[in-house]
């Protein structure tokens, strides 16, 4: 009879490529480029989505309109992650929140820096900390700060 | 007891192989707009979306929640069903379950895939148990290429009689605008490409697509006030019978389609299927299988498809038409290649189905494959069940 | 809608982790356990629906693992990537349909075989949300503040939901972690995304779930106590976090409002016996139990403060531990079913709320609770 368990260690290695898409391409495009923050609005509903979509979830209908939000806004909630895990892009206590830009209908998630962990404050006034040489993705923004 | 069910609309993506110019939640967008406007109804009108695709072509956990903005579900019942690359004919079945049961009157179905995000092979590898299949498993080629070997041993079929699989199909994919490869082949292009693994050569394998589809399952109160040309289900069979490669028999005809096709056939009473179906969407990942199940359908003797197929018989004038999609050798976005055989069915028995049409089709036979030599089969027919 | 019923349920005991077993090894424990709770053999099973997960399983087509063990050859099967109530939900359809007389589902995970951080975070939006680092607590955290914020509920209050729950767990031998804690021990818990500390979470898990629903014919001929499935409900809220407000439970409050419709239920308070629900928070029992109807918006704070959810309370909520006791994900919400199932049948021992009737299983499936699945159960 086997004396032990054995347990077998493995990995999964798939690599990703996922396309953002011309709607999303554009957003990163501003982002990276310009330093600003652009959505879409639906012309039914008059929704404005960050991140920009190209067709309004509810109405189901194409979106053509873009305007500029932010780049200032309101902290919505946070959470101030204590735990260390391999997926977080800095290292802990991190803290996280849903940002609602000036002229958004919908909040983006973004980390938080800058200030105090202790500081921070729901409700909170907010504006983003750009990185030197963007990349074109959402670290873009190294974090937001009160404003 | 259940209410009836029929198709009432259908949406398709035009595959291709990259689609970098949308992201997944907005591929799955435009064939659900497509299979409502079919259908003649808005987002408001469906009671409830079921999604399906296999979770690492692209990495996402939670694909029903993730792609709400674009599958149609935002608010609504919403789950999801995935089966490998049965997963496009399980989210049928699933979707023709919701309706049947008569909690619902119109449900979405939607299949998809975006194989350009991910390594096909290495995410494939993954479905083979980690301890006993997975150190040797060579991805799907090499599976399918095993089992193709199989074929010509036992059966005596050669690399030329396979071919005519590839070259049919690629055929009839030129007259269907939403195919992913729409170049005729002849045997001897399929011939001298290159091998990939014996005897399976590039052009005797489906592709990998980028893709999704869409389709409308209807109430018969429903489907009574949106179309005057349903598709009705008649039956569905699912045999999913085997966990491990080596576990397939592999003694002959290939077993879970012939036994699903023979629930399906028994319940609906048909005893000839070769002269009672009028067209068949068959899910054939290489154009060996595509050759040796066609036995499994019920419709030659074992071993006799080799003769039914250069006879003609499968060609889109011939007796009992097979893929006029140009099927999964043409276009193969995996989690919605079920789903397309299911829409292109009922496309036909509806009309709809425009250049690739079978002229007065009327009952069609969907089959889907996947994970251990799965099978799901559904029955389609403008007749309404009895 | 026809009368169907459950008449065969099967878990394993919950724990942190099962080495010596394999995915097959649960499911095919669960099945021969719910076969022999019914009285049936694989045979009378028409069609079967399992459960699983290919990130937590590491394996795409997770279902294939499970196949043989299940008893799915020869027969229809299905398989749904979501919550255990999800999968039920199915199986109950397909006797719905008039097809099937009979449906196997069981659903299995194992939690230890894989890292919670990086399988949760694959649910994340891979552009927007993911490369920010969420996972399954902290984007909890964000919902637990905003509600406790906007209602306020507190800390303490939440607190309360883990002493219950965990001190019910004492009595259920599936449970995973039972025991007799106080507030301070949660309050002084270490914090692992503000609000939500050690104590307030779920365990990694590991387990497996089965339950056998069957048409009334069936089950008057072959249960002795089947189980009635009165009514059922499901909905599915906006995905990117912040696309919704996290303290609303929308899809829920609509989930409970159809299941609610069916089973012909206008004051839930006061017609539900016993509810288990998804707690794979502390937080998360309060915004539920609003969401069901159970109190007014923000009052569940109160509400278990007034010991109603106690055992021996006017609604007993979660005597078998909750998901806080043990979350093998996917399978907690079949667990919930198969618990109320106990309940009705008066099968409790020492778990047991005396005299329920009629109760309420629930499940939750995508991050902060996305979608909801309701299931009312009667005797």
């Amino acid at each position: 009879m086997v004396e032990e368990e054995i347990v077998y260690q493995g990995r999964i290695k798939v690599p990703y490529t996922w396309s953002v898409g011309e709607y999303g391409s554009r957003f990163f495009y501003e982002l990276k480029e310009n330093k600003k923050f652009w959505a879409t609005r639906c012309p039914k509903c008059k929704k404005v989505f960050i991140p920009p979509r190209k067709t309004c979830p509810d109405c189901f209908v194409p979106i053509e309109e873009w305007l500029e939000v932010g780049p200032d806004g309101s902290l919505v909630t946070f959470t101030i992650i204590r735990y260390s895990a391999q997926v977080h892009p800095v290292p802990a206590p991190l803290a996280v929140g849903i940002i609602l830009l000036d002229g958004a209908d919908t909040g983006l998630v973004h980390l938080i820096g800058g200030v105090e962990l202790e500081e921070i404050r729901s409700g909170m006034r907010v504006r983003p900390v750009f990185r030197e040489q963007g990349k074109g993705n959402l670290l873009d923004i190294s974090y937001f700060e009160p404003a | 007891m259940g209410q009836r069910v029929a198709i009432v609309g259908t949406g398709q993506t035009y595959h291709r192989s990259s689609r970098k110019d949308v992201n997944g939640v907005e591929l799955i967008q435009e064939a659900t707009a497509r299979a409502l406007e079919d259908a003649g109804l808005t987002r408001k009108d469906i009671d409830a979306v079921v999604i399906g695709n296999m979770d690492h072509f692209e990495g996402i956990n939670y694909v029903d929640m993730w792609s709400i903005d674009g599958n149609g579900g935002l608010h609504k019942p919403i789950m999801k069903v995935t089966t490998g690359g049965t997963t496009g004919t399980t989210v049928a079945i699933a979707a023709f379950y919701h309706v049947a049961s008569g909690l619902f009157d119109t449900v979405l179905a939607i299949g998809w895939e975006k194989n350009s995000e991910s390594d096909t092979t290495a995410a494939i590898i993954t479905c083979a148990d980690p301890f006993w299949e997975r150190p040797t498993f060579g991805g799907a080629i090499a599976g399918l290429a095993t089992g193709a070997l199989g074929y010509m041993h036992r059966y005596g079929i050669t690399e030329r009689d396979a071919a005519l699989i590839s070259v049919r199909d690629r055929k009839n994919a030129v007259k269907n605008p939403y195919a992913h490869l729409r170049e005729e082949i002849t045997v001897e292009d399929v011939l001298n490409s290159p091998m990939l693994a014996y005897p399976i050569k590039l052009l005797d394998i489906c592709p990998r697509t980028d893709g999704a589809c869409a389709v409308v399952f209807a109430s018969e109160e429903k489907a009574k006030h949106l179309t005057d040309r349903p598709a009705w289900i008649h039956q569905v069979s699912t045999r999913h019978n085997y966990t491990f490669f080596t576990d397939v028999d592999r003694s002959g005809r290939m077993p879970t389609l012939y036994e699903a096709c023979m629930e399906v056939y028994r319940n609906a009473g048909i005893k000839d299927p070769l002269h009672e179906l009028d067209v068949v969407e068959m899910y054939t990942p290489s154009s060996f299988a595509g050759l040796v199940w066609i036995d499994a359908l019920g419709v030659c003797d074992e071993g006799e498809a080799v003769k039914l197929v250069s006879d003609g018989v499968t060609e889109m004038d011939g007796e009992l038409p097979i893929n006029p999609s140009g099927g999964v050798i043409s276009t193969n976005c995996i989690g919605a290649t079920g789903l397309i055989r299911v829409a292109e069915a009922a496309m036909q028995v509806s009309g709809k189905a425009g250049e690739h049409q079978v002229p007065g089709a009327k009952t069609a036979l969907a089959t889907g494959f996947g994970g251990c030599h799965w099978s799901d089969v559904l029955l389609i027919s403008s007749r309404k069940p009895s | 809608m026809e009368r169907v019923a459950i008449i065969g349920i099967g878990q394993t005991k919950y724990e942190r982790s099962k080495r010596g077993e394999t995915f097959a090894d649960l499911v095919f424990e669960v099945v021969t356990k719910a076969l022999e709770d019914a009285g049936i053999g694989i045979e009378d099973i028409d069609n079967v629906v399992t459960v699983s997960n290919d990130f937590w399983d590491g394996r795409t087509i997770s279902s294939m693992a499970v196949t043989d063990a299940c008893g799915a050859y020869g027969k229809n099967v299905s398989t749904v990537e979501g919550d255990g109530t999800f999968g039920a939900f199915y199986g109950l359809m397909r006797i719905l349909s008039g097809s099937f007389r009979s449906t196997l589902v069981v659903a299995h995970c194992k939690g230890s075989e894989g890292s919670n951080h990086l399988i949760t975070n694959a649910m994340f939006n891979p552009i927007y949300e993911r490369i920010i680092g969420l996972d399954s607590i902290s984007s909890s955290a964000l919902q637990a503040r905003r509600y406790m914020e906007k209602y306020g509920v507190t800390e303490e209050q939440c607190a309360l939901v883990s002493v219950k729950n965990h001190r019910n767990a004492l009595k259920n031998p599936f449970a995973q972690i039972a025991m007799d804690i106080t507030v301070q021990d949660v309050m002084r818990s270490t914090m692992l995304s503000d609000p939500i500390k050690l104590l307030d979470a779920s365990p990694i898990s590991d387990g497996a779930c089965a339950i056998i629903l069957a048409k009334e014919e069936m089950a008057k001929k072959v249960a002795t106590k089947p189980v009635w499935v009165k009514g059922i409900g499901h909905s599915a809220d906006a995905y990117n976090l912040g696309d919704r407000d996290l303290a609303e439970p929308e899809a829920l409050i609509r989930a409970a409002k159809k299941a609610y419709q069916m089973a012909g239920i206008q004051e839930p308070f006061r017609e539900i016996d016993v509810a288990e629900i998804y707690d794979a928070f502390s937080y998360q029992e309060l915004l539920w139990s609003e969401g069901l109807g159970f109190c007014e918006r923000g009052e569940a704070g109160g509400l278990i403060e007034s010991g109603a959810t106690d055992m021996g309370g006017d609604l007993p909520i979660n005597p078998s531990g909750g998901v806080i006791s043990a979350h093998p994900v996917l399978v907690a919400g079949l667990a919930r079913i198969a618990e109320i199932t106990i309940q009705l049948r008066g099968d409790g021992n020492g778990r047991q709320v005396d005299g329920a009737k009629v109760g309420l299983a629930h499940g939750i499936n995508g991050p902060c609770g996305q979608a909801h699945c309701v299931w009312i159960l009667e005797k």
